[in-house]
């Protein structure tokens, strides 16, 4: 596998493997993610494709290999891989919106507690993206007066708050009934036109032709092609992919 | 009932140290209940052991036996309490903060990992995520185990009677002796004092529980 890569990288994984007990979920993943681009990873389930996503910012421990954000080695634990984390943001699958703090105290907890932001300061600027993501008149309401498409989106919000430097996005429209998907995809699209760094794990299809600059296809804990969208869809090379391909694109 | 107005004073003395007895306690053992639970749930295996063997040690342990090691027990490390008031706050205090110790965990526990995960994600540190995203949850849904808890407490406060603290059992026992004509009036009187602490305090935590109960 090649990658073809022009810029310069942002997020290094080198030599990674992973072990849950006895199943290896993470099997040699050697990926190099530049800045500005869009890496959409897609495989079935098991693939091992979340695991990957979260070991970017540390959520999940990696037993073998190593992975770099700007340069820097992820710290093993305490400040360091805190103040690394704030520069990565996430979005999960189910959200995850602090539940008794408001949409707009969601927004500017990290600003105020991780970046020492003035609450005014981080409040004027958490409304711009509240407006920007579309569900600034929901800024007084707690998270489970929202919908799951408002949710995720004040979730998108949350993590731009802390101007990160990559996005990782976890299934963000698994868990969402299907006329919300579409609010929350127009947001990472978005996203991605205005240079976002995304690392972004998907079903969706149609988010990947439209904003992906590479698709990584990932089967039993290994990447087994990686290539613009365009040849990916079209002409996958590995059997597997096409395999996959056939199995969800025919209906 | 003249037994009452005659003993008004003595009453009321043992109701109030019955009622700061349980207070200081129940406040005491809060605090370090819940430093202990984040010790349980700490990454650091070291503060995990020593938490838990608190606990263990604490909770498996008659109260009347701390009673009695830290009234008679600790004379024999040249140690000792200053009354026998702070004496029984200590005891009652180090012995409940075992079981509000357990019921915070379980709390931690019910926070979703997801709000942790979020949390960190962030850059919030071990102590931020915990203080400001899990516990804030943690707590709301363990005040009715904590409302368990305070009145088990609060009747738990009888023991200092043992111990030359004079609150509302001392009271009884001294009140019956004088007056065994009256015996059930003298229990009546007592038990109406314990239960203004108990029954008030149950529904203070039922209106707790429902201000603070948060939208899922």
């Amino acid at each position: 596998m090649t990658d073809v890569q022009t810029g310069d990288p942002l997020v290094r994984l080198s030599g990674v493997n992973k072990w849950f007990g006895s199943l290896h979920v993470l099997q040699d993943v050697d990926l190099t993610i530049d800045r500005g681009e869009v890496v959409v990873v897609i495989g079935p389930s098991g693939s091992g494709k979340s695991t990957l996503c979260r070991t970017i910012n540390r959520l999940e421990s990696i037993e073998q290999g190593e992975i770099t954000i700007d340069g820097v080695k992820l710290p093993e634990e305490g400040k360091a891989l805190a103040a690394l984390r704030s520069d990565v943001g996430m979005v999960f699958q189910s959200f995850n919106l602090f539940a008794h703090k408001t949409i707009l105290e969601n927004v500017t907890l990290g600003p105020v507690k991780v970046r020492g932001k003035s609450k005014a300061e981080a409040e004027k600027r958490a409304r711009e993206l509240l407006d920007r993501v579309g569900v600034g008149h929901q800024a007084d309401k707690v998270p489970a007066q929202l919908s799951g498409g408002q949710q995720q989106r004040v979730a998108i919000a949350r993590a731009l708050a802390m101007d990160p430097k990559v996005m990782l996005f976890d299934e963000p429209t698994s868990a969402l009934d299907p006329e919300m998907i579409n609010e929350v995809l127009e947001v990472m699209v978005s996203l991605a036109r205005d240079g976002m760094t995304m690392v972004v794990v998907t079903h969706e299809m149609g988010f990947a032709r439209r904003a992906a600059n590479r698709v990584v296809f990932m089967d039993a804990g290994r990447i087994v092609e990686a290539s613009d969208p365009e040849t990916f869809f079209t002409a996958p090379s590995s059997d597997r992919a096409k395999d996959f391909l056939s199995k969800i694109l025919n209906h | 009932m003249s037994f009452l107005v005659d003993n008004f004073t003595l009453l009321r003395d043992g109701f109030l140290t019955t009622l700061s007895l349980a207070l200081l306690s129940g406040l005491l053992a809060l605090l370090l209940g819940t430093v202990l639970a984040a010790m349980r749930v700490s990454p650091v295996l070291a503060l995990r052991g020593l938490a838990t063997f608190y606990v263990e040690a604490f909770r498996n342990t008659p109260l009347t036996v701390i009673f009695f090691f830290l009234v008679f027990g600790i004379v024999y490390i040249d140690l000792q309490f200053p009354t026998k008031f702070v004496a029984a706050v200590a005891a009652l205090s180090l012995y409940t903060a075992a079981f509000v110790c357990e019921a915070v965990r379980s709390g931690i526990n019910s926070v979703s990992t997801g709000q942790a995960e979020a949390a960190r994600a962030l850059g919030l540190d071990f102590r931020q995520s915990l203080t400001t995203i899990v516990l804030p949850q943690a707590f709301r849904t363990v005040i009715p185990p904590l409302g368990n808890v305070w009145i088990a407490l609060a009747k738990n406060t009888s023991i200092a009677a043992g111990f030359a603290v004079t609150d509302l059992t001392a009271v009884l026992s001294r009140l019956a002796n004088a007056n065994g004509d009256q015996i059930l009036a003298v229990f009546a009187a007592v038990v109406a004092a314990y239960l203004i602490i108990t029954l008030s305090s149950a529904w203070g935590f039922s209106v707790l529980e429902r201000k603070l109960a948060i939208v899922r």
